[in-house]
């Protein structure tokens, strides 16, 4: 495995060749490392997945000083688990990754801002940057080079929507979570105004085993243009639940839930990508290779990586109330579509559970959405009724059974 | 570049948004949270585009997207028109009672407005001047953004989340408590008439700009008027202002419609004021004044003229006492804030005027240093100016005060100096910067001289002995001096300088400092009085002072003797008494009679008793005014006076800008232009006066005074002009002393000055400093805005800051009520405790019934004669 390692102590990790790459890193220059990160065909892991040394040149091209670096641990998605379960087994892999994207970029400062919920983890991660620092992994002149580089734990404000890069930043400042308006980019507009890289904390840890292996073999790992490992969180009705890791299109969601020990009660349905911002889906594809090309071709994402299993004891319309609510609640305001169309989603939907639903509430519904999906402000608002829209699209005779 | 919208190929410029773009084009996008094109909020989300480009097909907003070299842009496809639809009708919903232009959107749309939802109203509610209605409140946030990006106030924030959400200002508590400026910004900016100005109406009016009646910045106010009543007003985008204004312009015009204003002139019979006809009181009037003169000469008659009045009145105001009654005794209460600033800047500069324009303080300058001047309570616009380019485009900022006045908070470094101590500072940073080798010596040797007496002076204040004298820690004025020295930096000061027995050397100072660094004569530089009435500066012009004539011309000159051409009439040449000259005079019976226009000397000046007991002691006193003032109290003839909003004429702002008054509305009861007065007064008295209108009077300024030679009514009709505008192609002068200083030489003159202590210091009998100063509600005397609840309702009355340490040694509490006494007298007031220096207290000087200047001093400065209004020292005891 390459990134779900166990590697808890720093012990360990150095045994098992940690801060090597970080060495090799710091006898390159900056652009040398970018170039490999962008030959290696990482993609962010965090959701969005754009390409990751993109990110760093556009960081990198800037002329504000300072730059700073960001990592996002704040894993909100209902159903996602991987970054807990990278944080506790791999910890060390994620900072040195940092590290090396810091000294790509020529940021002196890191943040890693990690959920509210994770405050246990939290304090590891806090003990784990101090122990760097004595060892002068971290703070100044690290490993006796010109580098200089801190890194301070933020905790999250406890919000869906903070995840969100631009909230994320907004909470760091001090300031309420609210999404700022993009563009600019945090790369070009990022912390206090400064150019910052985000990452989620699995694309960071994929930044050793780049190093490590070159770019070049990196990007034969699983299917040209897709590559790397990456972490999947299966759940739901499966026998073995957790996080599972595999290559990017090497399996299908079928063999990653085979994987989980297979189904357990009669097959129904998945939800791919996120508990709340995935797609539901049928048998129909199990047979899709998990890639972001694929997944694209089909018109959809693979978000955080999530599978959530369904089978026939599930009701679509009492799961599609449940992602509406959550929306709902999530939801900053700061807008109008969002605001407004997630509360309407969710009262369309449960009047429907209540099975008072009628075809205009069906046409209401698919209006909301798509202005919704047109006009919200961040993609909390943009991918608020991808669940919904999916369902109907895979399961359209169940919905709209109820509908009078 | 080239881009494609709605199927037509234009040409762009790069840096604009899609909307700015359609706009442009004729196309019309429905944008409700736009409010400063390229500084969306995004909250909306109608203003959503489909764009191709690249071969990628995407949709944006419009206000945030700024437009890109090939983009193809569709703005009303179906699928957009939809979204917009919904969204719409989702608001419709949510908020029964949208107003304003948003309702056009819906009417647009064909979408009823029919939700009965109801939504609790935030604390902001409770204020006397604003009024919210949270059912047509959207939460688009455009109030939020004007209160924090355009005013720098931060009062307005949103609270709460997901369809809750909403604006509260601060934590959600009133308006004033979270520190509302009251200047309207948000009003302004609400799209659905969620916030509105507590007088608006739903009524027809029409819009008549004039200048604001209060302070120097003269900031161009939209007078909106229905019948013969002012419904609402806010700043006019097309003046200095730039469509700022701060509560008094926005709200401050309430006092013309005020229950108390004269409407009739009264004559005192038997101890009681009558009603007379207009007639009868200048005939009064006229005969009094012809006997008195006859009787004891006319030196025994005095006039103050005033700040308040228009040039055309000032300028026949001294006129009238030159060459009518014959004497040189004329003053106005610039006396009491800017005649140091008068003296000290003509000695160093050979001009008295502030250098520089509004304009590129705002634009260029890279450092200011605030010093005796609570800018954004004094003269807000300005303070808000100060504030955005701090905050917007890191200007620096060097506070130097004993207060913790709001700009503090904005500054680099705070010098809280203290009282009195301002030209040890000044020179303390100039012996830092001469000792550091950073003075500019370019600049010295070619256009100054005196420096090397500068040097002399300036080289035992090193900050180790400045520190001991102002209480300012050394390392605190090494870093100011080298701030200023090292950036484009404005002097901007006000009567914290000028009111001190020090005042013209304060000035002077300052001056020299200016020079020192090279910073004059360029943008963004300079040395900036702030004027604290609107025609200050125009009085001043105008000749309304004892010692020079229209233009500054000097008595018994050539200049004196081709004015008297013109004017037909002798000038005396001995130079006449200034106001507190006047006063001393009258209570020793030396005057005898005064004609005072506008003024309220019975609560300005300084030393009241003694002044009220003067007024008493005249034969006769007329006073001008719309108000019974407390020196109209004391008057033998009383004439109602029409306000600034009910003539024409012209101000003269702070910075030097001629500006046109247009009439609001029409004068009250039978109350008259001030002009039109003293021509029937002067006719009276035998002079052959004609002038139809304030134009008339202006032509005759235009002959008078060289640097308003080449301004007219036409030339100023939209924008004032800025003096010296010496011909009618002249464009006027944004910044003084660009090539030469008007001195003989055409050099400026170093004048330094050894630090002198304050008149009065604190002893063991007295052992507190009081300085006096505004507050940012009220104005001068109280004489207009105290006639307006709203006002009265936030400032109730008047307060003294105390530092904690002081109050607690005294054993009071915040609102405990203290006695302040003074050699002179005391007073009692409020207990405020307050970030002020220890051992330092402040009152405002706005309230007649605890006035301030019961309490201070008329010590006067040797060349200005300005009185030390700003230290005294004082008492204090629990009451
Ligand atoms: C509502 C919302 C929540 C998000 N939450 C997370 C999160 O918890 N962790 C994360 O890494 N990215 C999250 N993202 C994505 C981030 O905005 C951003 O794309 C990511 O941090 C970039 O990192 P990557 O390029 O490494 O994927 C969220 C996005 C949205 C719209
Ligand atoms: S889409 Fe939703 S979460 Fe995002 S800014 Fe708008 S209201 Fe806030
Ligand atoms: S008060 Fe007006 S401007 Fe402010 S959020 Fe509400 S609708 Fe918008
Ligand atoms: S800043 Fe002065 S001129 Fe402008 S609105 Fe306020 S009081 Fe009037
Ligand atoms: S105008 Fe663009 S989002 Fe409102």
């Amino acid at each position: 495995m390459l990134l779900l390692k166990d590697a808890r102590n720093v012990e360990d990790y150095l045994a098992q060749g940690g801060f090597k790459a970080l060495r090799k890193a710091l006898e390159f220059e900056q652009d040398e490392i970018i170039k490999e990160v962008e030959t290696s065909g990482l993609w962010g892991r965090g959701g969005a997945a754009f390409p990751t040394g993109l990110k760093m040149k556009f960081v990198r091209k800037e002329r504000k000083t300072p730059k700073y670096i960001v990592a996002n641990a704040d894993e909100g998605e209902p159903g996602t688990f991987k970054d807990r379960v990278l944080m506790e087994r791999n910890p060390y892999q994620i900072l040195e990754g940092m590290i090396i994207s810091a000294y790509a970029i020529g940021a002196k400062k890191g943040f890693f801002y990690i959920r509210y919920e994770y405050r246990d983890i939290a304090k590891d991660i806090e003990r784990k940057i101090e122990e760097l620092r004595r060892l002068g992994i971290l703070g100044p002149n690290i490993y006796g080079s010109k580098f200089s580089f801190d890194i301070e734990l933020v905790l999250g404000a406890g919000a869906y929507v903070c995840g969100e890069e631009t909230a994320l930043m907004e909470s760091i400042e001090g300031k309420r979570g609210f999404p700022r308006i993009k563009p600019p980019y945090p790369a070009q507009y990022g912390l206090w105004g400064k150019p910052t890289l985000i990452n989620n904390v699995e694309t960071l840890a994929n930044i050793p085993v780049v190093m490590r292996m070159g770019g070049a073999n990196y990007s034969r790992l699983g299917k040209k243009g897709c590559s790397g490992p990456k972490l999947f969180s299966v759940s739901g009705f499966v026998k073995e639940p957790g996080v599972y890791e595999a290559n990017l299109g090497e399996k299908t969601i079928g063999e990653i839930i085979e994987l989980a020990g297979g189904v357990e009660g009669k097959f129904k349905g998945i939800m791919l990508g996120g508990g709340a911002a995935g797609f539901i889906l049928n048998e129909e594809y199990l047979d899709m290779p998990l890639c972001f090309k694929d997944a694209k071709e089909r018109g959809l994402f693979l978000g955080t990586g999530d599978i959530i299993v369904f089978n026939e004891s599930v009701e679509l319309w009492d799961i599609l109330l449940n992602i509406a609510k959550f929306f709902e609640h999530e939801s900053c305001g700061q807008c109008f579509p969002c605001r407004y169309g997630t509360k309407r989603m969710r009262e369309i939907i449960e009047k429907i559970v209540c099975g008072e639903g009628r075809k205009e509430d069906i046409e209401k519904l698919n209006a909301t959405a798509r202005a919704m999906k047109i006009a919200s402000l961040c993609p909390l608002g943009t991918s608020a009724m991808l669940a919904y829209e999916s369902a109907m699209n895979n399961f359209r005779e169940e919905l709209m059974g109820v509908i009078q | 570049m080239i881009i494609t919208i709605d199927g037509k190929r234009v040409e762009v410029e790069e840096g604009k948004t899609i909307l700015q773009v359609a706009r442009e084009n004729g196309i019309e996008i429905p944008a409700l949270c736009n409010y400063i094109d390229g500084n969306p909020i995004g909250s909306c989300g109608l203003c959503v585009v489909s764009i191709k480009n690249g071969g990628r097909e995407y949709h944006a907003r419009a206000c945030a997207t700024k437009v890109a070299e090939g983009m193809e842009i569709e703005t009303h496809t179906q699928e957009v028109e939809d979204a917009r639809r919904t969204i719409l009708k989702m608001l419709a919903e949510e908020h029964g009672e949208i107003g304003g232009e948003a309702k056009e959107l819906f009417l647009k749309y064909g979408i009823k407005i029919k939700s009965d939802k109801k939504r609790e109203a935030p604390n902001l509610l409770n204020n006397p001047f604003i009024s919210f209605n949270p059912n047509a409140c959207v939460s688009c946030f455009r109030c939020v953004q004007a209160c924090s990006l355009i005013k720098e106030n931060h009062v307005l924030v949103r609270e709460n989340r997901g369809s809750n959400i909403g604006i509260v200002a601060g934590i959600n508590e009133a308006l004033k408590d979270a520190g509302c400026a009251f200047c309207g910004a948000c009003v302004d900016a609400c799209p659905t008439g969620a916030l509105m100005d507590l007088t608006a109406k739903e009524e027809e009016t029409k819009k008549i700009t004039s200048i604001c009646p209060y302070c120097g910045v003269g900031c161009a106010i939209d007078y909106y008027v229905s019948g013969d009543e002012i419904i609402y007003a806010k700043g006019s985008p097309n003046g200095v202002n730039k469509g700022d204004d701060c509560i008094k312009g926005r709200y401050g015009w309430q006092f013309v419609h005020s229950e108390e204003r004269l409407k009739k002139p009264l004559i005192k019979k038997n101890g009681k004021f009558e009603e007379v006809t207009w007639d009868e009181a200048l005939n009064y009037v006229a005969s009094r004044l012809k006997e008195i003169k006859e009787k004891y000469g006319a030196d025994s008659i005095a006039g103050l003229s005033s700040a308040k009045c228009t040039n055309e009145e000032n300028y026949l105001f001294q006129k009238f006492m030159r060459i009518v009654v014959g004497t040189n005794n004329v003053d106005h209460c610039a006396r009491l804030c800017h005649a140091s600033t008068v003296v000290g800047l003509f000695k160093v500069f050979g001009s008295g005027a502030m250098t520089n324009s509004l304009e590129d303080l705002e634009k260029d300058a890279e450092l200011y240093f605030v010093i005796g001047s609570n800018t954004t309570h004094a003269h807000p616009v300005i303070g808000t100016m100060i504030k955005r380019s701090v905050k917007g485009r890191g200007a620096k900022l060097i506070v130097a005060d004993p207060r913790d006045i709001e700009l503090a908070e904005y500054s680099d470094i705070h010098l809280r100096h203290r009282p009195g101590t301002d030209v040890a500072l000044i020179n303390g940073m100039m012996n830092v910067i001469i000792s550091h080798g950073l003075e500019d010596r370019e600049f010295i040797e070619n256009r100054t001289e005196g420096y090397e007496k500068l040097k002399e002076i300036v080289k035992k204040y090193t900050p180790e002995y400045v520190e001991k004298i102002t209480g300012v820690p050394k390392e605190d004025i090494i870093k100011a001096a080298v701030l200023y020295a090292a950036h484009r930096s404005a002097i901007i000061y006000a009567m914290g300088i000028t009111q001190h027995t020090s005042g013209t050397a304060n000035v002077a100072s300052l001056a020299n400092l200016a020079l020192l660094t090279g910073n004059v004569g360029k943008r963004g530089t300079g040395v900036n009085p702030l004027r604290g009435q609107n025609n200050v500066q125009g009085a001043g012009d105008m000749g309304a002072l004892p010692n020079v004539l229209p233009s500054y011309a000097k008595l018994g000159t050539r200049r004196a003797r081709e004015i008297e051409k013109i004017w037909g009439g002798k000038i005396p040449d001995k130079e006449g008494l200034t106001i507190v000259e006047m006063m001393h005079a009258a209570s020793k019976g030396v005057i005898k009679a005064m004609y005072i226009m506008g003024e309220n000397p019975a609560v300005s000046d300084p030393d009241q008793k003694h002044v009220i007991q003067a007024l008493k002691n005249l034969e006769f006193l007329v006073v001008q005014d719309l108000f019974m003032s407390e020196t109209a109290q004391l008057a033998d003839v009383i004439l109602p006076a029409a306000s600034s909003l009910e003539k024409e004429g012209t101000f003269t702002n702070t910075e030097r800008r001629v500006q046109l008054l247009h009439r609001v509305l029409e004068p009250v009861g039978d109350a008259k232009p001030d002009w039109w007065i003293i021509q029937e007064i002067a006719k009276r008295m035998g002079a052959e006066w004609n002038y139809e209108s304030p134009k008339d009077i202006f032509e005759e300024i235009r002959k008078v005074v060289p640097q308003y030679r080449g301004i007219t009514y036409e030339r100023i009709e939209k924008m004032g002009l800025q003096w010296p505008c010496p011909s009618m192609e002249h464009p006027g002068t944004k910044i003084l002393h660009e090539d030469t200083f008007p001195t003989p030489n055409g050099l400026a003159k170093f004048s330094p000055y050894e630090y002198k202590p304050p008149a009065e210091e604190p002893d063991e009998e007295y052992p507190f400093v009081l300085t006096t100063g505004r507050t940012y509600e009220h104005f001068h005397t109280g004489t207009l805005t105290r006639k307006i609840d709203g006002f009265n309702e936030l400032i109730p009355e008047a307060f003294v800051e105390i530092h904690p340490e002081d109050a607690e040694k005294l054993g009071v509490e915040e609102g405990d009520c203290i006695e302040v006494e003074s050699r002179r007298g005391k007073i009692r007031v409020k207990a405020k405790i307050a970030r002020i220096k220890k051992g330092v207290v402040f009152i405002p000087f706005h309230f007649a019934e605890s006035a301030a200047n019961v309490l201070t001093i008329d010590a006067l400065d040797p060349e200005a004669k300005i009185p030390e209004l700003k230290v005294a020292a004082v008492r204090l005891k629990k009451c």
